[in-house]
């Protein structure tokens, strides 16, 4: 079945079965490997997208339901060292980064949040990336670098990525 | 220049936050197929044969079974009893039999469906308190992977002089690691015959050596690249051996290249875990509250092959008595063999199990005695020449009263615990706080690292920089930076000068496992040397080429320099790049702290240097629900030198988060030897709402042998979270609990049975 969605700001179109998993989709037919697979089930957040601004784990999300619908991944948000966005200089320079398998999904929820939550509490942060598990950092720097960007952007303001 | 100490963001952080840097299962190669494997669903039985059904289309499938297996059936680690593909008898659920590969993952799926194992089933052993008498022979004629006693002055004499004596039992289940990457690789054959396995792993030397004897290879013929690594945890320390062994079978048979990569509910069905057990404790205490005799028994239940269980045993045995002076200590250590999935390495290694039994046994000593926690603790700590369980003698670097006066002061430990002792009894929400104390010597265990002879090589670069080269992975702990930051700093130069490509044990030379806290105290201090090495080879070129004298020439400030010249580093090595080719030097562990150890009786020095910790938690219990929330997190830690203290804290506050889940939420249910809940759904870990920021104190009390004074961090932080909280929830619940984790469920059903008895 021929499937078109806007992924990442380009339109893209893809030959796969309706039922075949997004995450699947991304990563073999669309070469986006950024986006990780840590549990096959919504449990972990390594998959995690978005979906006309929604997060969602791509793994529970059937191709077949995207049509037309515009999608960010990891590799949406900057490909090169003088551009990242300001949530991933953050996850760097706080320390919310150890072995990297959580990173991408952890970064499109704090993108996602964000935007509908500018000013939280860590406590909100918490809340926000509890559906995301990382069993490196013990989350507080997570919290650390989200907190932190959430206060520069206020102090700050200007185009959010 | 001055990196060590500093918070340098993760050098390989780039590629982690863009999702460009590549884990194995973002990997294709051309023709590759991918891998399955045939489990037993039993627990014991004997295999009569395999049966491929006659009507199913296999002419697309590869097939494999161990006659396949060109060398020895086995997956070689401490022993040779655990087969890469069961053969005769299967000794645990789940267990490899067979193996099939095939392009289409659709078609192998059905594939698998059309396998049948034909068995006789046999009579399983689950109980590991039977292992040894039981009538069922797992592993030689007792069941027994090993067996330490260590003896120190005369324990069972002592005790007969003691003012009281403290008895007590202390049970821990399985934890599951849960690395957010599942396990995989992708084996390639070679044209010559040989192999090549890409993957996730934390020995690749391991690997190497696992596949040698199984494939009938030369070395030189195995070649194991490691690919990112998104956690590991110590589950793959050992378990890549067997998944590679399995790729590689089938990669060879099919000529082609082959992944295989676990789902979820496949790692934690199959996957060792942490050993679960039980630990007995009796003491015997003078008037003063002080240690006069310690007797505990250690019983871990390894599964039904050996793995790296009997390493794990000594760790426990050592750490069995806590960081306490006791002149007179006897343990009986025994890790037995049952008809279970093998149990394995996890972080703390026997130091989690160790901690939980000894610590909640000093608040049971302590409430005996009607002295706080705090307080018995204080008694009886190791100070500088102390003796630890094996009679080694501690010379320098003991911060262990240092951490605890930190975390009491912190937490207002001895006002809360009074106060909670008097909380009302009728209130819904009752409070609680533990305390627990910890040791975790760094490195392999006594003549260990000197077995090893761990080597690191520091290469030139064309681009005028090094590159460091050895067989310790970067699986997300900060290798990779805090190598950088040792080599930027002992040759002067800059961070971005120092590349460390992942292990490839075609190139790099076998520095170890990663593993045992030992990658910057030991393998650390390796790439210092190694450093040093380099700038003695490129003076001695550089001297060659000016036709001066070695003497002549000396290094400072990122220059060499002779006779009124400077060479800055870079136009050095970019110069002796050009001209010499490879220039490589290498370092070599060599003990330098005359460490004495008999293997035999566990006497002597068992690490070259301790870390050392205390914590504290504070729980709110519901108890209505029966849900505990942890309220307060102090943890100090004495680690020598913190090479790059954000990476430290990150290590510090994973490792306590992976402790505390080990206390009172994650359990690995069994069931006549399966696990049960083997999906992240019920299979639990903590999430960003299961814990507060942690208040972490770093304290450096040098190794003078580590790196800038470093010692082990890895591990340290998971040994002791768990007794803490147990410790907390019993004070707010009023009932002890000496069992992990304590749920809610099993909170309730001691809340029940209290009412009910009174």
């Amino acid at each position: 079945m021929n499937i078109w969605m806007i992924v990442n700001g380009e339109r893209r179109e893809v030959d796969v079965p309706p039922m075949k998993r997004l995450l699947d989709t991304l990563r073999e037919d669309l070469n986006l490997t950024g986006t990780k697979e840590g549990c096959g089930e919504g449990e972990c957040g390594a998959c995690l997208v978005l979906v006309n601004g929604q997060a969602v784990n791509s793994c529970l999300v059937a191709t077949g339901q995207v049509q037309g619908a515009e999608i960010w991944t990891v590799e949406g948000l900057a490909s090169s060292p003088e551009e990242l966005t300001d949530l991933q200089s953050a996850f760097l320079t706080y320390g919310a980064v150890q072995c990297g398998f959580c990173t991408p999904g952890m970064l499109m929820t704090a993108h996602a949040y964000l935007r509908h939550n500018p000013d939280p509490t860590r406590d909100q942060i918490r809340e926000a990336i509890s559906g995301n598990l990382c069993r490196c950092t013990g989350y507080q720097k997570i919290v650390d670098a989200i907190e932190a960007v959430a206060k520069r952007r206020q102090t700050e303001p200007g185009e959010a990525p | 220049m001055g990196f060590i100490g500093q918070s340098i963001p993760r050098t390989d952080g780039f590629g982690k936050v863009t999702g460009q840097a590549t884990f194995v299962d973002d990997l294709c190669l051309p023709d590759m197929l991918f891998g399955a494997t045939i489990r037993s669903d039993e627990p014991h039985a004997r295999l009569e044969r395999i049966e491929w059904d006659p009507d199913f289309d296999w002419s697309s499938i590869v097939r494999v079974d161990a006659s396949d297996i060109p060398g020895r059936n086995a997956i070689f680690l401490e022993q040779w009893d655990q087969p890469a593909l069961a053969q005769d008898v299967i000794r645990h659920h789940a267990e490899p039999v067979a193996l099939i590969a095939c392009a289409d993952r659709e078609l192998l799926e059905t594939a698998r469906k059309h396998v049948t194992l034909v068995t006789r089933p046999l009579d399983p052993l689950f109980d590991p308190e039977e292992a040894l008498t039981s009538e069922i022979k797992i592993f030689g004629e007792d069941n027994l992977f090993k067996q330490i006693e260590i003896e120190k002055g005369d324990a069972p004499g002592a005790m007969k002089s003691a003012w009281r004596v403290v008895e007590g039992e202390y049970r821990f289940g399985y934890q599951e690691q849960m690395y957010i990457e599942t396990q995989g690789v992708i084996a390639v054959p070679g044209e010559d015959g040989g192999v090549t396995v890409h993957g996730s792993m934390q020995c690749p030397y391991y690997v190497l050596k696992a596949l040698t004897p199984l494939l009938g290879l030369p070395p030189e013929k195995v070649r194991i690249i490691q690919t990112t690594t998104g956690g590991a945890f110590g589950g793959k320390e050992e378990y890549p051996s067997m998944l590679a062994a399995h790729a590689v079978l089938l990669a060879l048979k099919s000529g082609r290249p082959v992944k295989m990569v676990y789902d979820r509910a496949e790692d934690i069905a199959v996957t060792p875990k942490r050993h679960p057990g039980v630990i007995r404790h009796r003491t015997g205490v003078d008037r003063e509250g002080h240690l006069l005799a310690q007797e505990v028994e250690i019983l871990l239940d390894g599964g039904a092959y050996c793995t790296l269980s009997p390493v794990v045993l000594g760790r426990a045995a050592i750490a069995a008595g806590g960081p306490y002076r006791c002149d007179n200590l006897k343990v009986l250590a025994r890790m037995v063999a049952t008809n279970k999935p093998p149990s394995g390495a996890f972080r703390g290694f026997g130091g989690p199990q160790a901690a939980f039994g000894v610590e909640r046994h000093m608040d049971r000593i302590a409430e005996e005695f009607g002295v706080s926690p705090l307080e018995i603790r204080r008694r009886n700590l190791l100070q500088i020449g102390d003796t630890t369980a094996t009679g080694q003698q501690l010379k320098d670097s003991v911060g262990i009263g240092e951490v605890l006066e930190k975390v009491a002061e912190i937490s207002d430990f001895e006002n809360r615990h009074r106060a909670y002792q008097h909380q009302p009894a009728k209130e819904r929400l009752r409070r609680g706080i533990g305390l627990a104390v910890c040791f975790h010597g760094g490195g392999f265990t006594g003549a260990g690292e000197t077995w090893l002879a761990s080597k690191v090589d520091l290469e030139l670069t064309s681009r005028g920089g090094v590159s460091i080269h050895c067989g310790s992975v970067e699986m997300g702990q900060g290798r990779n930076t805090v190598f950088s930051q040792i080599a930027a700093d002992a040759l002067g130069i800059d961070l971005a000068l120092v590349q460390t490509p992942p292990p490839d044990t075609a190139t790099c030379p076998d520095s170890g496992p990663t593993a045992a806290s030992r990658t910057t105290m030991v393998v650390g201090r390796l790439v210092s040397d190694a450093a040093e090495n380099l700038l003695a080879r490129m003076t001695e070129l550089l001297a060659q080429q000016a036709g001066v004298q070695l003497d002549a020439i000396h290094y400072g400030q990122g220059a060499f320099h002779w006779e009124g010249q400077d060479l800055p580093f870079g136009e050095a090595a970019l110069q002796l790049h050009e001209s010499c080719g490879l220039v490589r030097a290498r370092a070599q562990f060599v003990d330098r702290d005359g460490m004495v150890w008999d293997p035999q009786t566990y006497r002597g020095d068992a690490y070259a240097a301790y870390s050392w910790a205390a914590i504290a938690t504070e729980v709110e219990l519901d108890m209505d629900t029966c849900m505990p929330r942890i309220t307060r997190v102090v943890a100090a830690e004495d680690i020598g030198k913190a090479i790059n203290p954000l990476s430290v804290e990150g290590q510090i506050q994973g490792g306590t988060l992976q402790g505390l889940g080990y206390g009172a939420l994650e359990e690995v249910k069994m069931e006549n030897g399966r696990f049960v809940n083997y999906r992240m759904t019920d299979c639990l870990i903590p999430t960003a709402m299961d814990v507060p920021d942690m208040e972490v104190v770093i304290v450096e009390r040098p190794y003078q042998h580590g790196p800038a004074g470093a010692k082990g961090l890895g591990e340290l932080p998971t040994d002791l979270p768990a007794p803490a909280l147990a410790a907390a929830i019993s004070q707010a619940a009023g009932f002890r609990f000496d069992e992990i984790p304590v749920t809610p469920e099993r909170i309730a059903a001691r809340l029940t049975q209290g009412k009910e008895g009174a």
